[in-house]
């Protein structure tokens, strides 16, 4: 199908118009449009809600500030929150995993491409109706308005009498959208990861990218039901009068956050995933040697998916559990650690001894290592869950999961970006601008949420649109601040970089980076038909064997 | 610094932190102690891994002269594999037996018969503050007794909701505890100094969460049994302000407020009846002055935005009279 | 020449079996339906006795036996249907898979009497109280998922009886036969949990 659809694309002339082009994107069914077309979305949400964070840090830069009302601050966080996790780190992933598996195992495919399409277009809508609220929230009769409910929607703030109006359906609708995509593209990865892999190709042959998007997969289809069935209780709830999560007539509030969390502990991890994903490819290739203990890396991340299963309620130590529960997911938090740490530490083990070459991604993947560790150590403190009696809902734990967030994921997907833009448009991004873009957005983030985590001690909760002076809390704030400043003009670095170099970077040819998955293995940009003969391969590093005839990677397996 | 008698001059107190590295009562003084162990156990992993990284960075970078060759390919090891399983596993575990034993010693606590027991109810965006055995309704303003070694006091307070979850969070006394709707939570502290201390609402509850502050007012004991006494009084009814009175009780103040011994007696704002006892208003949002006192009753939108009390649209004679009437109501 | 030639060649094709794509979809949508279940189920079981007013379960509910008698023994139609197609003989396959539309048909016909029964008799309705507002929205998850069985089913017979289903048919048939025995399953838990142990 795919050879076919390339033959027709190329047929009527050499340069379409602008209306052929988009009419293409619409129709396309091809897993590296669509993935591309997933990160190019990905990145739009992420500018925007980015500037989002950027205002509440304005709001919040000075105490007693009036730049922003209370209301619109609300929003602001909601809206922040929401995109961020739905809007971009969801498909990003989707993009990567799109973009990438199918070249990884040496497939011409996702093995359904037409629910590929929906999935993106699901999302991509659901996205847009989560910002169309800013303009129709509040219903016809009155001025709109976005959700201001919070990310995690804590029921009864969501009920009719506290949220009228329809900011909140807005949210839960185009969640809901969203959710159904991100399903559908789990089933796809799975059908394909199981399904579509080249000659030779066997489970433990697979890249650990590809393990990795086959376990975050598997997640989704188990973490984002709970979330779509507790919203279409709050649905029914909100629109029939059903009493899911009506206090008055004897609901409970807890419940939702149950179901809430029930997708939200595993969602974290489904997100850091991709990361662990990118960070296993790059890390090897950039020090020269195969990834460190394999097998323990796959069994690592399979731990690590069972677990987050079994640790939602870490997020609710204030809620008060009984002793019993508050111990026993304090313990499942903290086994998360073991396997985590294993992680980390194979990382280590690859680079050590290789022959480290600091290119972009790499440089990426090392800000990723430092910062992912103390995110970990961080977590270790929230799971004491005394501890989080204090740190819980406090901007601690915001500095917290941004550390998780952004020094982990958004890192790696930097490092993805600078690593396969390459072979996705067939040209270098720029190393000087990168290099700008590096060390200005690392500063920018270290000085927004190193700082972040002590007002956290100094019992500044999260989710204030303002606070009074005397409390020790204004210099951390002013300095979060400033580096948000350094962050943007980063983001603006790699941004112009990405359009800069589409046109004038350096031809990047096949394999740039010398690496050993098979996507280097055929042309930059690739071929609709990804391959025109599909490849074999005997070991889990394909192209180490072409290029080392001597000492092949299969003598070893 | 709270011998003296007069409750408006522990407002100005010289320490105002809500430091939870500074705990002043048994359950904050617990957390603080495995606070410290597990950020030293946290920091001395990142020495570690952290100082790992670096050498490896350094150790390994790519020289200029070595470009060409591969380095050897190592695929792993399982000794070192399971080394950095086991040494992993015995961290959670120490850190899981003091983790356990602290949750156990805070929530678990027996409290003496004569603790005193506060019933906290949460509303959007203020608290409401119940003396069940004393006989005694206040808002915002938590006042307790201290807690010295000779003669240990503890406060326990049952915590609900009115309306949305909240959080309430003092950390110099204890961890946050959440207010929900239609459940009993349960706090208890012990505070060890006299004097003001400062929290906040910690779970997003609305429009005005960031306006939404706690304060507890830690009193000898002696002191506190005469804010008690003070507070069980009806309210004052001062002759000069009848005509204020009457204004206040006809309008709809009353359908919210409560002012013992009138027929106001709504349920949904803040009890008036000694409202001039309290150094706040607005749950904290503004100090409890004349002038702001003023221009809260004349637009309490301008003052704290989206909160539920509206702009009664007063004129200023009524606005006067109100206003003198309140501010008799010691 | 790209390095994709060079890995195509000079490796032996050894045997290379892949599992259907098709079959590895739908167990991935079966198990992402189970998860919607599940929190359906545990939202029941959790509101279980915490009505704060009547009417109860134990005073409405009747145990729909013949509902439950027709919805599984259409897993077994549709499996006599499958074997037919596989047999090639035809007719049987269409009298089969009738038969189980007509079944499944029968089952939704009864929720619907119920619920009719429940809102006009006994004035129970999502928004009366906790056990209402549970009981309609499981029942009627699954109830919506026997439509889309329905659905499903009936497209195959009108296309079966154009004669457009043909043997290279068969793992279509297999999926849409799947799909209805989890339908089934399903049905299984959610009477245990509503009509057994929750009255």
């Amino acid at each position: 199908m795919a050879v076919q659809e390339v033959a027709l694309a190329r047929a009527p002339e050499m340069h379409p118009s602008i209306i052929t082009r988009l009419h293409e994107l619409v129709v396309t069914v091809d897993h590296k449009k669509l993935g591309l077309m997933y990160i190019a979305a990905a990145l739009f949400f992420f500018t925007v809600a980015g500037s989002m964070a950027a205002l509440m840090r304005l709001q919040l830069v000075v105490p007693n500030n009036d730049f922003i009302s209370p209301q619109v601050f609300n929003r602001l966080f909601t809206m922040h929150g929401t995109a961020m996790v739905f809007l971009v780190g969801m498909p990003i992933l989707a993009g990567l995993a799109n973009y990438l598996v199918p070249l990884m195992i040496g497939a011409r495919d996702m093995a359904l491409p037409r629910l590929n399409a929906f999935g993106f277009w699901m999302f991509f809508f659901g996205g847009l109706l989560l910002y169309f609220s800013y303009l129709a929230g509040a219903g016809l009769s009155g001025m709109g308005s976005a959700p201001d409910v919070g990310w995690f929607a804590y029921s009864p703030l969501t009920a009719r009498a506290f949220s009228p109006g329809m900011s909140t359906d807005y949210w839960i609708l185009a969640i809901l959208l969203g959710g159904i995509g991100s399903i559908v593209t789990a089933i796809n990865l799975i059908a394909t990861i199981f399904c579509m892999r080249c000659k030779g190709m066997t489970l433990m042959r697979m890249p650990m990218f590809v393990w990795l998007m086959l376990i975050v997969a598997g997640m989704i289809l188990l973490a984002m039901p709970p979330l779509s069935a507790a919203q279409i209780m709050l649905l029914l709830d909100r629109f029939l009068g059903a009493m899911f999560f009506d206090t008055q007539a004897g609901g409970s509030a807890v419940l939702w956050q149950h179901f809430f969390w029930i997708f939200g502990h595993p969602e974290v991890y489904i997100l850091i995933m991709p990361a662990f994903a990118v960070a296993s490819e790059i890390i090897p290739v950039f020090s020269r040697k195969p990834i460190f203990g394999y097998p323990f890396m796959v069994a690592a991340a399979i731990m690590i998916g069972f677990i987050s299963f079994g640790v939602w309620a870490h997020h609710m130590f204030t809620v008060g559990m009984s002793s019993i529960g508050n111990t026993f997911f304090a313990v499942t938090t903290m086994l998360v650690g073991v396997p985590t740490g294993i992680k980390i530490f194979n990382w280590l083990g690859t680079m050590y001894g290789g022959k480290i070459r600091f290119e972009l991604p790499m440089l990426f993947c090392i800000g990723f290592l430092f910062q992912f560790l103390i995110a970990g150590l961080t977590g270790i403190m929230l799971a004491a869950a005394p501890f989080d009696w204090q740190l819980s809902d406090s901007t601690f734990v915001v500095a917290h999961f941004h550390f998780v967030l952004i020094g982990g994921l958004l890192y790696t997907i930097f490092a993805a970006i600078y690593y396969w833009y390459p072979k996705a448009i067939g040209r270098m991004l720029n190393k000087k601008l990168g290099l700008w873009h590096f060390w200005l957005f690392t500063i920018g983030f270290h000085l927004t949420f190193d700082t972040m985590h002590i007002p956290g001690f100094l019992g500044m909760p999260r989710r204030i649109y303002t606070y009074d002076a005397g409390r020790g809390w204004e210099v951390f704030n002013m300095i979060s601040t400033i580096g948000v400043a350094l962050q943007a003009a980063a983001v603006l670095c790699l941004v112009i970089n990405l359009l800069w170099s589409a046109r004038k970077g350096e031809k990047a040819g096949d394999d740039p980076w010398d690496a050993w998955t098979l996507e280097w293995a055929t042309t930059s940009p690739p071929p609709a038909y990804n391959f025109e003969v599909l490849p074999k391969v005997r070991s889990r590093r394909p192209l180490w064997d072409i290029k080392h005839p001597e000492d092949p990677d299969w003598r070893y397996e | 610094m709270a011998d003296n008698l007069n409750i408006h001059q522990i407002a100005v107190v010289p320490e105002q932190v809500t430091n939870i590295f500074k705990p002043l009562a048994t359950p904050s003084e617990s957390i603080y102690q495995i606070s410290l162990l597990t950020l030293a156990i946290c920091g001395v992993i990142f020495l570690i891994v952290g100082g790992l990284l670096v050498y490896t960075i350094i150790r390994f970078r790519t020289r200029s002269n070595d470009e060409q060759s591969e380095p050897p390919q190592i695929y792993g090891s399982n000794q070192i594999e399971l080394a950095w399983t086991v040494f992993p596993i015995l961290i959670v575990f120490v850190l899981i037996l003091v983790t356990a034993r602290t949750i156990s010693d805070v929530q678990n606590a027996t409290h003496p018969p004569d603790s005193l027991k506060v019933t906290v109810v949460g509303h959007q965006w203020w608290w409401e503050i119940r003396y069940p055995d004393l006989g005694i309704v206040t808002a915002n303003e938590l006042h307790v007794p201290v807690s010295d070694p000779a003669k240990p006091r503890r406060t326990v307070l049952k915590l609900q909701s009115a309306d949305v979850a909240h959080s309430y969070w003092v950390p110099q006394l204890s961890g946050k505890v959440d207010l929900i709707p239609n459940r009993d939570n349960y706090m208890w502290f012990d505070p060890k100094q006299t004097g003001l201390y400062l929290g906040n609402c910690a779970e997003y509850c609305g429009t005005q969460h960031a306006h939404m502050l706690i304060r507890v007012i830690v009193h000898q004991q002696e002191e506190f049994d005469r804010w008690v006494l003070e507070q069980q009084k009806p309210a004052v009814d001062n002759r000069e302000v009848t005509a204020g009175r009457k204004v206040f009780l006809s309008t709809s103040c009353v359908n919210c407020h409560t002012i013992s011994g009138t027929i106001a007696g709504g349920k949904f704002g803040p009890d008036l009846t000694h409202l001039m006892s309290r150094d706040t208003l607005g749950a904290g949002a503004i100090k409890n002055t004349p002038n702001l006192l003023r221009a809260w009753v004349h637009d309490p939108q301008k003052l704290k935005e989206g909160c539920l009390m509206p702009d009664m649209q007063l004129s200023q004679q009524e606005l006067d009279l109100i206003v003198a009437y309140l501010s008799t109501l010691k | 020449m790209t390095s994709a030639d060079a890995l195509s060649r000079g490796i032996e094709s050894a045997e290379w079996k892949l599992p259907s794509r098709r079959k590895a979809a739908l167990l991935a949508l079966i198990l992402t339906e189970t998860a919607l279940f599940s929190i359906f189920v545990a939202a029941y079981v959790f509101y279980l006795g915490k009505s704060l007013t009547g009417p109860y379960p134990k005073d409405v509910l009747e145990l729909p036996i013949i509902a439950t008698i027709c919805l599984l023994s259409s897993s077994l139609t549709i499996v006599f249907a499958e074997r037919a197609f596989e047999q090639e003989k035809y007719s049987a396959f269409k009298l089969w898979w009738f038969i189980t539309i007509v079944l499944g048909l029968i089952f939704i016909a009864s929720t619907a009497r119920e619920w009719y029964r429940l809102i006009t008799k006994q004035g129970l309705t999502i928004s009366t109280n906790l056990f209402g507002t549970t009981f309609y929205s499981l029942v009627g998850l699954h109830a919506s998922h026997v439509i889309v069985g329905l659905t499903l089913l009936v497209l195959v017979l009108s296309l079966s009886l154009r004669g457009y289903v043909k043997q290279r048919h068969a793992e279509h048939l297999k999926m849409v036969s799947w799909y209805w025995h989890f339908v089934d399953a399903v049905w299984v838990v959610v009477l245990t949990v509503v009509y057994i142990i929750g009255r």
